[in-house]
């Protein structure tokens, strides 16, 4: 299943041409994220995502930039190595998925272009921390990318935490929206955006 | 109190101007019903029984006049002349129409006020402790850490959509006035034995569901760690608290599941990533915040003591306000005066906008024109002068503000119930009603001395039943509403959960259930017991077989209980 953005915000507001292939799993392998009982699952972490079959039968884009599924870019990043390094390689993490695992598969991590970030629903907000952790502890320096339930009135926090693209919700108005990425005129707390708390500054 | 500067009120201004395009798109049908109730909760608005419910923010329970004014206008002009103060030392409106939030938040703004995150999965308004900076058992004021965290915690761009609720409070005396074990973080300020400024880091207690004391994560925090530990904390609850059931969400389960070890573990692993980075909290800043809550300009020859004293000789409704109403100050000659939002038969908790105007007055006269909310839901003029006591009594008297009865039996704690809250399973405001009835003789109060009664609608535990010494929670029973009692719970540096007593109880029974319990407490004690003392020596069997065998046709509820 792979869905083609047609246009993407960026953190400075404007909206451009885009041309990455969102591939996501099939919908029977997504994984099953339990909710019972172990403390290992309140991470909704421990799951194997879709079985092995599943991820080596998945058809990867003959060409052209593709946005890999976590699982996939794991399983397949040998046969995939001349595309990564021709630039058409992107990595997304679902919200429940770790980023170290994608981290401790490359050497540097700066060789992907791209790396999204799903919401699966715009209330689950673990993918801001993961995005700060990914700017800040693993010194990442590609386009960060917003994908899923990407609605305008998160953008502002978006931004903060170091997104710097936005897959705006496709019924959703991509322009308009981008007004609210300069919601607030001024913050308080440190962030990826603003590395001094405004006591350091003002 | 603190005073906004330009930076935050720009913030409170571009939220405002957020807010009302929200608004617009939501009634133009850009935004979904769903996608529209996160951010309306954020600003402190539900839907309720009636009306949206606005909840507005009066940051750790200070008050000025000036936006007790307001607050004032706002129930006059938007809602039906009343506001309600909360257990979160909130004010909380039942009858708003949305139409006009923007307008009220546009208006609330220009005394500095607003609804941010007051509701939603964020990081919720700090309550701390309302006899802040003149309890005599003070060690730290905590006043300007509680000013610090709320500027940290306001619209954090990473926490805004947290599992759960996030709430914080912050206690820096003796006796622990802030509940801080019933948080997700309590902090206590305090001095180490080398003499050094250091917090405590309570985190993972909380009430609701679920009712679990929170356990010590840290000790000795240097605090200039303050805010980079709780990022620390909220870190690893974004990434790790469950999002699958709202009733396992908050951090208390992760903290349980974990074990509070492993949790401080993750939480240090974390942290030392940051720890000496920028959010380090500076001397510069620590002075900047704390020089708005220095003690105001207090009267040295203020005094009156021997007069009070002739005049409470002679006065006996007047010894008695004095006795539970009047608290010590650390000023000589001045003393906190606690305003009795419990009379008999008006919701506790309730004031209307007349009232509200009178009180900001009096503020203005008697006490440098600031006051308090305090989490049992009374109102205190913090600095008047010993003096003037009697003056401020008469004219409290007046205004049905003087009911001696702080920290009785009847100043209830109590949720606003079915009568407005949709989640609610059963009423709570007439049960409380019920119960200052029954026991409306003042001597027999006094005599019963210091007992409090907490009262809930439901499990979400808003009127904190947990934590009272008699705790009333209502339960549905197929429809019709009955009430679980618990004793035992208790607030402060021991606090305690209430342990049920049995099968529930129809509500015109509950008033007969107190009182069994009450005359099980008056048989068995001992010189200088209290109620809760009592609970404690002997356990809730004495009590409950006196009140069920009283008592007939209490039914077993199935849902209540403690998971
Ligand atoms: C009428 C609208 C209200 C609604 C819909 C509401 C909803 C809730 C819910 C769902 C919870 C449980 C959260 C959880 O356990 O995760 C809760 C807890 C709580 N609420 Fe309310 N509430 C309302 C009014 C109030 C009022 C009026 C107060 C103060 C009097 C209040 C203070 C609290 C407190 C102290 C807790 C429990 C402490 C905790 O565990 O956080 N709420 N509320
Ligand atoms: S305890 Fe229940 S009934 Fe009472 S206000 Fe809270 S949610 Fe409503």
């Amino acid at each position: 299943m792979s869905e083609r953005q047609t246009e993407i915000l960026l953190a400075d507001g404007s909206v451009i041409a885009d041309d990455w292939v969102w591939l996501r799993l099939p919908e029977s392998a997504e994984p099953q994220k339990k909710s019972a009982g172990k403390v290992v699952l309140f991470r909704l972490t421990g799951d194997s995502a879709a079985p092995a079959e599943v991820v080596a039968g998945v058809a990867i884009p003959a060409s052209g930039r593709v946005l890999l599924p976590l699982t996939i870019w794991l399983a397949r990043k040998d046969e995939l190595a001349p595309r990564l390094a021709a630039g058409e390689i992107g990595v997304w993490l679902d919200s429940f998925e770790e980023p170290q695992a994608l981290v401790d598969s490359l050497a540097d991590i700066n060789t992907l272009p791209v790396i999204g970030l799903n919401f699966p629903r715009f209330i689950d907000g673990r993918a801001f921390s993961v995005a700060f952790l990914l700017r800040n502890r693993y010194g990442y320096r590609g386009q960060l990318r917003a994908l899923g339930d990407v609605l305008r009135d998160q953008l502002f926090f978006l931004r903060r935490v170091g997104f710097d693209a936005y897959a705006v919700r496709a019924d959703l108005d991509i322009r308009a929206a981008a007004a609210s990425l300069a919601d607030f005129p001024e913050v308080y707390q440190s962030s990826t955006d603003q590395p001094l708390p405004l006591f350091r500054r003002a | 109190m603190y005073r906004y500067n330009d930076y935050d009120r720009a913030i409170v201004k571009a939220r405002v101007a957020q807010f009302r395009d929200q608004t617009r798109r939501f009634f133009a049908g850009e935004l979904s019903e769903d996608e529209f109730r996160p951010l309306r909760l954020q600003n402190g608005l539900y839907i309720q029984r009636h009306a949206p419910m606005l909840r507005i923010a009066i940051p750790y329970g200070l008050l000025s006049s000036e936006q007790l004014r307001m607050l004032a206008h706002i129930a006059r002009t938007h809602d039906r002349d009343y506001g309600h103060f909360s257990t979160r030392q909130n004010i909380q409106y039942n009858w708003i129409p949305l139409e006009q939030v923007p307008e009220v938040l546009e208006k609330l703004s220009s005394v500095d006020m607003h609804g941010i995150q007051t509701s939603g999965n964020c990081i919720r308004n700090i309550t701390s402790d309302p006899y802040a900076g003149i309890a005599l058992d003070e060690i730290v004021d905590p006043r300007p850490w509680c000013e610090i965290l709320r500027q940290w915690s306001t619209f954090h761009p990473e926490f805004a959509f947290l599992p759960r609720k996030f709430k914080i409070a912050i206690n820096g005396a003796e006796h622990d006035r802030a509940v801080v074990r019933c948080h997700d973080i309590g902090l206590e300020v305090y001095r180490n034995a080398a003499g050094e400024l250091v917090l405590r880091v309570f985190a993972g207690g909380g009430m609701g569901r679920t009712p679990i004391i929170g356990s010590v994560i840290r000790d000795n925090l240097p605090w200039q760690h303050m805010l980079t530990y709780c990022e620390a904390v909220l870190r690893v609850y974004n990434r790790y608290g469950r999002r699958d059931n709202s009733y396992k969400a908050r951090i208390k389960i992760l903290v349980k599941a974990l074990g509070a070890e492993e949790f401080a573990r993750q939480v240090d692993a974390e942290w030392e990533h940051f720890k000496d980075g920028p959010g380090t909290l500076t001397q510069a800043e620590l002075a900047r915040v704390a020089a708005h809550f220095t003690a105001p300009a207090y009267d040295a020859a203020a005094g009156g003591e021997s007069e009070l004293a002739a005049r409470a000789a002679a006065e006996r409704p007047f010894e008695r306000w004095l006795s539970r109403n009047v608290r010590a100050h650390r000023q000589p000659g001045y003393r906190a005066v606690v305003l009795s939002l419990k009379p008999t038969g008006k919701p506790p908790g309730d004031v209307d906008s007349d009232t509200m105007d009178a009180i900001a007055d009096l503020a203005d006269r008697y006490s440098f024109g600031e006051l308090r909310v305090t989490h049992e839901q009374n109102l205190v003029l913090a600095d008047v002068r010993a003096d003037q006591l009697y003056a401020l009594w008469g004219e409290l008297r007046k205004l049905g503000l003087a009911t001696p009865n702080i920290g009785l039996l009847t100043d209830i704690v109590c949720c606003p119930g079915g009568d407005f809250c949709s989640l609610a399973n059963a009423k709570s405001i007439p049960i409380a009603q019920a119960i200052q009835e029954r026991f409306d003789d003042l001597d027999y109060l006094y005599d019963l001395g210091e007992l409090e009664l907490n009262i809930s609608g439901c499990m979400n535990s808003c009127g904190h039943h947990h934590v009272g010494h008699i705790g009333v929670l209502g339960v549905d029973k197929s429809g019709s509403e009955w009430y679980q009692i618990s004793i035992g719970g208790a607030q402060g540096n021991d606090t305690s959960l209430g342990e049920v007593i049995g099968p529930s109880f129809a509500a015109e029974q509950v008033p007969d259930v107190v009182e069994h319990l009450i005359d099980t407490y008056v048989d068995n004690r001992q010189p200088e017991e209290r109620f809760l003392d009592v609970v404690r020596r002997l356990g809730v069997e004495p009590f409950k077989s006196r009140v069920y065998a009283n008592v007939a046709g209490a039914k077993r509820a199935k849902e209540v209980e403690h998971v």
